[in-house]
């Protein structure tokens, strides 16, 4: 690789004086790496915002019986705890955050392709946010149909559904602009030298995001407008007084809703790949394999929404197509954990923070997907569907993975984005914490799940009395964990900014470059001579 | 950039897309008149098909591009075409 790297220190982005001051330096900025940490903070804000609400929902479920709330309360704060992370945190999830500041860095450009719109995609985000906001506090009350909005009782609450879809509208037209904005950046900003099989795994794995974001989100925005129009136009899509299909609504919802969960997984999963191979200090192996599986794993994850409808009352023939597809989609997932796997092997392992949590993430991950694999199976299913199983699931899959992920990425590229190092012995330290707690909290609800015990109800019956103290415990216990990583990190930035430019001994190009970086990223756009993770050069 | 060449299209070649488009759309309402029980709905889906290929063709410089954007589009659509044929599988069978 060839290129001007840190011969002498610029101002950062952090520090760089434009045409603006104070926050609208900020708010008004279009540079990728300052509309990244807008994401970011927005994102954690969200994020802590959901976790408040889901201590109080498992505060609720400490023994059976009314505690806290009732059951309207607990129906309206386990839909906004859902909108709230699925929407506002993990769907932006690593793209918009991450996404945004490495990918211009990681292949070697000044920015993304289309800086404005990377900036009016953020305040879209922002704006659907407000709506939902406004729709919880207005009308007649917060919608209480759980994230998934389901016809036909979203058609027939009375809570204020309408807002609130509306909000989740907006949001999908900021998830295609930045979609649609990686795809071009990936495409057309590439440094001279770096082919398609040249670029880090991140990368591949944000160009299989883009594309489903691109293509699936277009599908449940006109999905939410169809449920608007039923609700003040009475047209009746979905309503079967009026001859419409409520099972055409859950086909048009989970035709966007799986594959969002890969819009959630596939970064994290390119994010792991980085951390393992810099942490392993070996070339990644499989390259090629894993590039694939992100485009497999996003080519048929698109094709596999069916397997949330296997008890709606769809056809038996449509149920078989749906299961055997789904189990397609194991095989792109191993691919990478094998990968993963066999890059530690024989490799030089550095116990850093970012390389257990990757660790953490990998052990959860597989019980998240081993667990998918009863709920792929029909025959298994039908026992388990609307149970806490599913619950436990969900979390193992988007909490436990692309939630870990997202923190693994953080504590990894935290000296490059901030230059400074936190206390490696609290990071280490929180994450065991939160390992525990994590479990505690989600594994008694697979028990549950089996004994039959019911999701979204605020109630039980006294023999699911235990499980549910057990997981009530783990809430706290993730909660002070994540306070200690938080308030870690964020100490952090208050301490002396050192020149850390490659604390970790990374190959790809944002180790190259000094921390936090310049404005512009690079002084002189590099030449890219060889793979991106091999040894011969540091 | 720079060396990218941009096709210039004829005012013949608009007039004649116009027209077709035309022809189509009163192709479109006139069919409806003639009864051909579930077929009407497939009659006007293919005409708009057409229509949405000729623009994306001719309006839309898809023929004039590199090849790698003819092939993009018509992933997408492949895709779309698939996702609806499976949940078909639904729809026929239940």
């Amino acid at each position: 690789m060839t290129g001007n790297f840190t011969t002498h220190r610029m101002p950062s982005y952090l520090e760089q004086q434009g045409k603006y001051t104070g926050i609208r330096a900020w708010i008004l900025s279009t540079d990728h790496k300052r509309i990244a940490l807008l994401y970011l903070y927005s994102q954690l804000f969200f994020f802590f915002a959901g976790v408040v609400m889901g201590i109080f929902m498992k505060l609720e479920l400490i023994a059976p019986g009314q505690q806290i709330m009732g059951p309207q309360t607990y129906n309206a704060l386990f839909t906004v705890h859902g909108l709230t992370m699925i929407f506002l945190f993990i769907i932006p999830g690593l793209a918009a955050s991450f996404g945004n500041f490495m990918i211009p860095i990681m292949i070697g450009a000044k920015d993304v392709a289309f800086p404005k719109l990377n900036l009016f995609s953020w305040y879209l985000f922002i704006l659907g946010a407000i709506i939902i906001l406004v729709g919880i506090f207005t009308g007649d009350g917060p919608p209480d149909t759980g994230w998934t909005f389901y016809a036909p009782y979203s058609l027939k609450t009375n809570t204020n559904v309408v807002l609130t879809v509306f909000g989740a509208f907006v949001l999908g037209f900021s998830s295609i602009l930045t979609g649609l904005n990686f795809i071009v950046t990936i495409h057309r900003m590439r440094a001279p030298g770096m082919g398609f099989f040249r670029m880090p795994l991140f990368i591949w794995s944000l160009y299989g995001t883009a594309w489903i974001q691109l293509l699936a989100t277009p599908v449940v925005g006109i999905t939410f407008l169809m449920v608007v129009a039923d609700r003040l136009l009475h047209i009746g899509f979905f309503d079967p007084a009026q001859g419409g299909d409520p099972i055409l609504y859950q086909h048009l919802f989970w035709i966007y809703s799986h594959p969002a969960v890969y819009i959630m997984i596939l970064p994290a999963m390119g994010a792991i790949t980085e951390i393992i191979t810099t942490f392993s200090h070996r070339t990644v192996f499989g390259y090629k394999a894993i590039a694939m599986s992100s485009l497999a794993i996003a080519f048929v994850g698109y094709l596999v929404w069916g397997h949330h409808m296997f008890t709606s009352g769809m056809s038996e023939t449509a149920r078989l197509v749906f299961s055997f597809l789904t189990f397609l989609v194991a095989i792109p997932s191993a691919i990478k954990v094998f990968n993963w796997t066999a890059t530690m092997y024989k490799g030089s392992i550095s116990l850093e923070p970012p390389f257990w949590w990757a660790m953490a993430f990998i052990f959860i991950f597989m019980i998240g997907g081993l667990t998918g694999l009863v709920l792929g199976s029909v025959s298994t299913d039908v026992h388990v569907t609307d149970t806490m199983f599913v619950v436990a699931h969900f979390h193992y899959i988007v909490f436990g993975g692309a939630g870990l992920a997202f923190f693994a990425a953080l504590h990894y590229w935290y000296p490059k984005m901030f230059g400074k190092m936190y206390n490696k012995k609290v990071a280490n330290r929180g994450l065991l914490l939160l390992f525990i707690g994590f479990n505690l909290l989600y594994f008694p609800m697979f028990i549950l799940g089996m004994m039959g015990m019911p999701r979204r109800y605020y109630d039980y019956l006294p023999e699911f009395a235990t499980p549910n103290l057990i997981s009530t415990i783990g809430s706290w216990v993730l909660g002070t964990a994540l306070v200690i990583v938080v308030v870690n990190l964020l100490r952090a930035k208050k301490g002396t900014p050192e020149e850390i430019d490659d604390p970790w001994g990374g190959r790809t190009l944002e180790w190259k470059i000094q921390s936090p970086p310049w404005i512009e990223n690079f002084e002189e756009i590099p030449t890219v001579e060889h793979e991106p993770y091999e040894l011969t050069e540091k | 950039m720079s060396e990218h060449k941009n096709h210039i299209s004829s005012y013949k070649s608009h007039i004649v897309v116009l027209l077709s488009l035309i022809m189509l759309t009163i192709l479109t309402v006139t069919i409806t008149s003639v009864h051909l029980g579930p077929f009407n709905t497939a009659a006007a889906m293919l005409i708009a098909s057409v229509k949405a290929a000729i623009v994306l063709l001719y309006f839309m410089h898809l023929k004039f591009d590199e090849k790698i954007y003819r092939f993009m589009v018509t992933l997408v659509l492949a895709i779309y075409a698939v996702v609806i044929i499976i949940t078909f599988f639904d729809y026929l069978y239940r």
